[in-house]
């Protein structure tokens, strides 16, 4: 996992509340068997038309988000099932964090596990944020600010285990490979194993 | 003298590989299940970071989910599902995964194969990329379901991650009554606590009535957890596990089967430990239970009558309650018994044993599928199906005109080609009534295979204690 300390980047705005994980990435794409090309069926049913080619007017189609790094969104962001191909999409597509009011729950837990940072912001600042959608935004993922354009800033909650690892760029699985030592020290201990391959 | 514990802790503790300031505690894993539909992206993660399986020797695959369970000798016709079948494969072969592929003669449903070849055991941790894992509790062990994420970790490290879970005693004391099976006793629970009643828990069902349920019925009862909210449930191991467990493929053999009893007697719950949560059920007093909402905890015993919103206080649950109905075409204050259903579906990891074959086969006898009704049997393993038609089961169920199919999670899940049309009803003894979960638009209510043998042949909801 790519670290994340600091970030600064424009935003795509998305002014829509409650949009669930079947917009983000629609349920028939789940059979895949891959992460690939997910980025590109991001948001699928907004973003093509019926013949598959790109809508003109929808935003993320547009030049000028493809280096946008973070996402605005109305409210309960994430809603729906459980896939974790809705952070794998987003991510892909280029976005590093979500700022919105509030976040489904198991969409939290799956956007950290994936490099993607919920953002959990007061109305005024959402709102604000609206109004100005060409403005830049400055993320501080070590003192958990966000900070506006016009010089307002506001802190945000993370869970302190996966702000440590993205701070240090390890993902969960980095953290647990770290712990090899003890995982070998474990393994020295156990007795009357399963093999499988008996 | 150290701090009497129960079962969940004990197994906890045993697994504890680190526990780090700042972090969650880092536990290790016994059993790794993996299936054909949340493990791909797990395995081009290994493949991204040039990692290995760590061990594949505590590592078993199969397919199940989008496998279809028509006749082998017919294709496979959603290319989708066959590409995912055959990565699931070449996944499992290129890193050393021991794997029952598509028609092998051992495939079956991940949560019926692990205990059907003994790799379950006692004081295990056992997980899987599917929410009911907690079926392996019957065993003893502390499996839970885990996300894709969480496959790769498993499958690098041998470790996950974990937040350690509140202890919930479920104690069902008494006896079963004719007509009354394990089914029953965890859908009275569900129903009893709600579909949430269990968060940050784990369950230990203990008590004379579990305590007297074979190993099946155990599994259909840990199964099922999940459905109260609980992140699994389990059974203390007995004479009645060492019995199943003894002589099965991957069990241990000779002095070390000894050995691994004595390590098992360990396990159960010490006398004076307290567990964070309780409730009991009086097995006497259970009646065949059947839900008529869209999630598993609105369910009733079959004979009551369906619930009016208006007697419910909190808005939210009147809501949820109204809504449903509404999904179900059914009215409040009205009996199930006698609405007319479509489909009858005996399967699933909840109920496709031979137990629950055997019951709905004891229903079907000489019996015949009520006219216009479909039903689907749906063995949980080949070896099952195997078994079953050896004793002739499947002969009463095809006399009975139901269809016998190969095997598979079918109609639970619907991402097989087995589904209901919009508007359907079904009876199943599968564990989810979500909205669309058997097909879209299809309506489900869940129920044990006597109750849902008795339904075909009436082709209404029948109380199997009426037929006679
Ligand atoms: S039978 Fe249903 S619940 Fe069980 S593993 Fe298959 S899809 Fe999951």
């Amino acid at each position: 996992m790519a670290k994340f300390t600091t970030l600064e980047s424009k935003f795509v705005s998305m002014g829509i509340d409650n949009i669930d994980t079947d917009q983000i990435i629609p349920a028939r794409f789940l059979k895949t068997i891959s992460k690939a090309g997910l980025g590109d069926q991001l948001f699928y049913d907004w973003r093509y038309e019926a013949d598959g080619s790109p809508k003109a007017d929808f935003i993320l189609n547009q030049e000028a988000s493809k280096s946008k790094a973070v996402l605005l969104a109305g409210d309960n962001f994430g809603c729906g099932s459980s896939r974790e191909h809705a952070p794998w999409a987003l991510t892909q597509y280029g976005f590093r964090a979500v700022i919105s009011t509030s976040f489904a729950d198991i969409f939290k837990g799956n956007s950290l596990k994936n490099g993607l940072l919920p953002i959990v912001v007061p109305k005024d600042i959402q709102d604000w944020l609206f109004a100005n959608p060409d403005s830049t935004v400055k993320i501080d993922l070590a003192s958990q600010t966000l900070t506006i354009a016009d010089g307002r800033s506001v802190t945000f909650p993370v869970d302190p285990f996966m702000k440590h690892c993205l701070l240090e760029g390890v993902d969960e699985l980095g953290y647990i490979l770290q712990q090899g030592p003890a995982i070998e020290a474990f393994e020295a201990k156990r007795v009357g194993s399963l093999n499988t391959l008996a | 003298m150290s701090k009497p514990r129960t079962i969940i802790e004990k197994i906890w503790d045993q697994h504890l590989v680190a526990e780090n300031p700042g972090a969650p505690a880092l536990i290790y894993i016994d059993l790794h299940l993996v299936h054909e539909v949340t493990s791909p992206q797990a395995f081009s993660g290994l493949r991204e970071r040039g990692l290995k399986v760590r061990r594949p020797d505590l590592t078993f695959g199969t397919v199940d989910h989008s496998s279809p369970t028509h006749s082998f000798s017919l294709p496979i016709l959603d290319t989708v599902a066959e590409t995912q079948i055959n990565q699931f494969e070449k996944n499992c072969t290129e890193f050393g995964i021991p794997h029952f592929g598509y028609k092998h003669e051992k495939q079956g449903i991940v949560h019926v194969i692990g205990p059907e070849h003994g790799l379950t055991q006692p004081g295990m941790t056992v997980v899987c990329g599917d929410s009911h894992t907690a079926t392996h509790g019957a065993f003893g062990a502390l499996a839970f379901g885990i996300g894709t994420s969480q496959v790769e970790h498993v499958l690098a490290t041998q470790c996950l991650l974990q937040q350690k879970s509140q202890t919930y005693e479920v104690r069902v004391d008494g006896t079963l009554k004719p007509g009354v099976s394990a089914k029953d006793i965890i859908l009275a629970l569900i129903a009893k606590i709600g579909i949430g009643g269990g968060t940050g828990c784990v369950f230990e069902f203990t008590g004379s009535a579990i305590r007297s349920l074979s190993m099946e019925e155990r599994m259909t009862v840990c199964n099922m957890a999940i459905e109260a909210g609980a992140r699994a449930g389990l059974i203390a191991p007995d004479e009645t596990t060492f019995e199943f467990l003894k002589g099965r493929t991957y069990a241990p053999k000779g002095a070390d089967w000894d050995a691994a009893v004595e390590r098992w007697k360990q396990l159960p719950t010490d006398p004076g430990a307290t567990y964070d949560k309780s409730v009991t059920i009086d097995a006497d007093a259970l009646e065949p239970m059947i839900t008529f909402g869209t999630n598993p905890g609105m369910g009733m015993p079959i004979s009551g009558h369906i619930p009016d919103p208006a007697s419910y206080s909190d808005p939210l649950e009147r809501d949820s309650l109204i809504k449903a109905l509404q999904y179900m075409n059914l009215e409040a204050g009205k009996p199930l018994t006698g609405q007319p259903v479509n489909v009858v579906f005996v399967g699933s990891c909840t109920n496709s044993r031979m137990s629950d074959l055997r019951a709905a086969a004891s229903v079907l006898k000489g019996r015949k599928v009520a006219p216009g009704v479909r039903m689907m049997v749906v063995p949980g393993s080949q070896i099952i199906k195997r078994q079953a038609e050896a004793e002739g089961l499947d002969k009463v169920f095809k006399e009975a005109g139901a269809d016998w199919r190969e095997a598979g999670c079918s109609m639970c899940i619907a991402m097989n080609g087995d589904q209901l049309s919009p508007g359907e009803y079904s009876v199943s003894t599968s564990n989810r009534n979500f909205e669309g979960r058997q097909g879209k638009g299809g309506r489900t209510f869940l129920a044990s295979p006597l109750t849902a043998a008795a339904s075909a042949v009436t082709g209404k909801v029948t109380d199997v204690r009426s037929l006679s």
